[in-house]
């Protein structure tokens, strides 16, 4: 490991006891019925999420109100294999509007047997956000090379 | 090339990671994290400063009490904060892609 280059990616993965087609549908067209409700960042009330199936959709969340929030744009979309979004969220939770400025998620179902697939998941180009990361940033200032040591830190947790 | 173990010894702290990893989530009060753990509010703030000196938080007034947070300075917090964000996020797919197994798809 080299503490120079930092690296601009998460990755996770998981197995699940579920056909390849429904881990990928829950996925995507399920997503309301996983994705935590406390990550939404529309003002109202949630009504439900919707994951358009299909390139050039997007992914969002509609308010009781009407109003819909759209984070994501589907960038790839191949069921039941792989499906590629953007992360059109700031660091602060709020949506962004510049795609420059936007990370994205990709997630691969790989079938290990009938009814058992192995999800992977990597958000990659974190440091598209950088732009937006440090204007947000409070002028407290922070010492250097502190990003190794939580990096480390991580890396740990995965362990 | 600068390297600095601050952060990686100031989280080898049980209490100090436990904290972190609430921050991790979203930014809290000192009260809000001794109310979370089985810790007193002056031990609280004594990890804090510890995280705090070691880079990793960083903290704002707000009213009469003060918030911390993850320090955003930098793609590492952000892939710290993510990284646990998308563990949870999985974990809870999982649940939900092993229930009722017949209806969707």
């Amino acid at each position: 490991m080299t503490v120079q280059t930092i690296d601009t990616s998460v990755r996770t993965s998981i197995v699940v006891e579920a056909p390849v087609e429904r881990a990928f549908s829950v996925f995507t067209e399920g997503i309301g019925s996983w994705w935590n409700p406390d990550h939404h960042i529309l003002e109202g009330e949630l009504a439900e999420m919707v994951f358009e199936p299909r390139v050039g959709g997007h992914v969002y969340d509609r308010g009781v109100d009407g109003s819909e929030c759209r984070w994501a744009r589907v960038l790839a979309y191949e069921p039941p294999n792989r499906v590629v979004i953007s992360w059109d969220i700031n660091t602060q939770w709020q949506l962004e509007a510049d795609p420059g400025r936007t990370s994205e998620v990709e997630v691969r179902f790989v079938p290990e047997g009938a009814d058992r697939t192995r999800v992977e998941l990597e958000h990659r180009n974190l440091d598209r956000h950088g732009g937006g990361w440090e204007q947000m940033r409070d002028a407290v200032g922070s010492p250097d090379g502190w990003p190794a040591g939580l990096r480390g830190f991580a890396e740990r947790l995965k362990a | 090339m600068t390297y600095r173990a601050d952060g990686i010894s100031a989280l080898g702290d049980p209490t100090r990671r436990a904290i972190f990893e609430r921050l991790a989530e979203r930014p809290r009060s000192v009260g809000e994290l001794a109310g979370e753990l089985p810790v007193s509010r002056p031990a609280v703030s004594q990890h804090l400063k510890v995280l705090k000196d070691a880079g990793l938080v960083i903290d704002r007034p707000a009213g009469n009490r003060r918030i911390y947070q993850l320090d955003p300075n930098g793609v590492g917090a952000l892939r710290a904060y993510l990284d646990r964000f998308w563990n949870q996020a999985l974990t809870a797919f999982k649940t939900a892609a092993e229930a009722e197994p017949k209806e969707v798809s």
